[in-house]
């Protein structure tokens, strides 16, 4: 039997705020263990937490790129559960009334179609402190820096349909959120976190196997390939007749499998309540309007933009505004070079070769929009040719210095000189009498074989198209 | 209230709160519990069909405060309750 998953995703985002969610500690990430910490978030009895507005505000934002319905009123719940990292005994969370529902999220679906995922919540928490297990002795140390970070947890729908959609559906999100400027979107640091839910059904069919729940994939790859593990043992399972039992399962990603992890989390119990210290949060029309005038431009609206403002191939915008950094980069290239086509073909073949081939992220490429301007600048104007582009940007990525300098340095300016180039094409003609004759002759295809030693001969500085035509002129003359 | 705490119930509580209860202390805090509920459903006897349900005494929302960091306590005053404690981090028995 075809069996298809039915995945879902929590996606727990860092607000990039200063400030924790309830105290004025810092959020800044790897100060020395417990040095951001103060009677509110070490939950010490009789305190009180105030909600910082500023999470309220980045909350907003993310609900509004995701096209969700803001609540009127919402409020805080305390959720009970013991556990070292969590020093009051709960976690201040969201839970019948949360901030945001029913949004979504367009993404790229496995073929290539875009594809709506159903957004169920949006809602604020505070996260936990960090453990760390020592491996000799029987203890582990508690660091409750993190402890009060604030928190956004974005609740799919089980709309998501393959490891891959999984995938995208989590890029898309990572998008929008540093577009919006709410989060750094980075899953090694753990600044964004990724729990899936998964059951399998018989292809075709409406109805919901049993789920599982996955957690501690810490990066795109792994919550990939922990999906298509998980999808490899329910079918397995489903085949042998075997139940599956709901349960959260952790994927190992050094042995690359998913492990129980019953007994641990049997008192799933959580007692949740309103938390009497916090006043309800009211968002009215008002403030919705002032964030939603202060909303960057999201990627699907760039994207346009870039299609139409700029007559790029759909393609070219996809790739352009797959990051904001990207966008950016080829906007502040296209102040000093007016023709987004070429620059967006350097961008998309050179550029991001270069990056990935030195595992650099655009935003620490040495070499600036302008620097890159100013390279297509003379290749534009005929100064240097497409082949000695290529060689200069290379060393500028290389080097750093600037495109004017590495052509003026190396005298790489093109040789359009006309008795320059013919007296190369002469030589190179008295040099390969055989070729000539046999090219008179009519085997027209050693042109090439011309043109390609007299580019030898100027060390691949002379236009390609004057020495086309001398060529021509003489062989045939 | 006829809703009484059973023995079961006990041992849940006490399971999520990590303690761990002999038989006769299992009897007292049963016994115990239910004395709490029965005192707690003299309350019941208030009619409160007309007061709206709520989870907060004052009619306050939107409390907040700005995003702005104050200075945080001395590391050795947030350790210094702490019942395990190396100077730098809380020390706890194993968890995983």
């Amino acid at each position: 039997m075809e069996f298809e998953p039915v995945i879902g995703l929590e996606i727990h985002a860092q607000l990039k705020t200063e400030s924790k969610i309830f105290c004025g500690c810092s959020t800044k990430f790897g100060g020395s263990p417990n040095t951001h910490t103060c009677p509110i978030c070490l939950g010490m009895p009789g305190v009180l937490p105030v909600l910082n507005r500023k999470v309220v505000e980045y909350t907003i934002r993310m609900a509004l790129a995701t096209h969700c319905t803001i609540a009127p009123v919402c409020r805080f719940a305390r959720k009970n559960y013991f556990y070292p990292d969590l020093p009051k005994g709960y976690q201040i969370s969201q839970y019948e009334l949360p901030l945001a529902t029913g949004g979504w999220m367009e993404i790229e679906g496995t073929n290539g179609a875009s594809r709506r995922i159903r957004i169920h919540r949006i809602h604020m928490e505070e996260d936990a402190g960090k453990l760390i297990h020592d491996d000799y002795k029987p203890f582990s140390y508690v660091d409750l820096n993190r402890t009060g970070v604030p928190l956004i947890e974005i609740v799919s729908e089980p709309d998501i349909g393959s490891p891959e959609e999984a995938a995208s559906y989590l890029r898309a999100i990572r998008e929008v959120l540093r577009y919006l400027d709410i989060c750094d979107g980075n899953m090694e640091e753990g600044s964004m976190r990724c729990d899936a839910n998964i059951s399998l059904r018989p292809a075709g069919t409406g109805g919901l196997g049993t789920k599982v729940e996955l957690k501690n994939m810490n990066s795109f790859k792994n919550v990939q390939k922990g999906l298509e593990f998980e999808i490899r043992r329910q079918k397995v399972m489903i085949e042998r007749a075997e139940p599956i039992v709901q349960e959260t399962r952790l994927w190992d990603a050094g042995r690359n499998v998913t492990v129980s992890m019953r007994g641990k989390e049997e008192a799933n119990d959580y007692r949740y309540f309103p938390d009497p210290d916090l006043a309800p949060v009211e968002v009215d029309q008002a403030w919705i309007g002032q964030v939603r005038s202060e909303l960057p431009e999201l990627p699907e609206a760039k994207r346009e933009r870039f299609v139409t403002d700029y007559e790029l191939p759909v393609y070219d915008a996809q790739v352009l505004t797959s990051s904001k950094a990207l966008a950016l980069y080829f906007e502040a290239g296209l102040k000093e070079f007016a023709r987004p086509k070429l620059l967006s073909n350097w961008i998309m073949s050179e550029l991001m070769r270069a990056l990935n081939k030195s595992e650099r992220e655009i935003e620490a490429c040495p070499v600036s929009p302008r620097d890159l301007a100013e390279l297509l600048r003379l290749l534009d104007s005929g100064i240097i040719s497409g082949k000695i582009a290529k060689a200069v940007f290379d060393e500028m990525f290389s080097s750093g210095k600037s495109a004017q300098s590495i052509v003026d340095e190396k005298g790489l300016v093109q040789v359009s000189d006309q008795s320059e180039i013919e007296s190369a094409v002469d030589q190179v003609m008295s040099e390969n009498p055989k070729e000539v004759s046999e090219f008179k002759a009519g085997k027209d295809k050693l042109i090439g074989f011309f043109v390609g030693q007299v580019m030898r001969k100027t060390k691949g500085k002379a236009n390609p198209q004057i020495v086309n035509d001398i060529l021509k002129k003489k062989l045939n003359g | 209230m006829d809703s009484k705490i059973t023995r079961n119930e006990v041992r849940h509580v006490a399971l999520l709160a990590r303690l761990e209860l002999s038989q006769s202390e299992e009897e007292l805090m049963t016994g115990q519990m239910n004395t709490i509920l029965e005192y707690m459903g003299k309350l019941n006897e208030l009619d409160t069909k007309e007061v709206e349900a709520t989870t907060h005494a004052i009619e306050l929302r939107n409390v907040f405060r700005e995003d702005r960091v104050v200075p945080s306590l001395d590391r050795k005053d947030s350790l210094a309750n702490a019942p395990g404690a190396d100077g730098v981090n809380f020390v706890v028995p194993r968890v995983l």
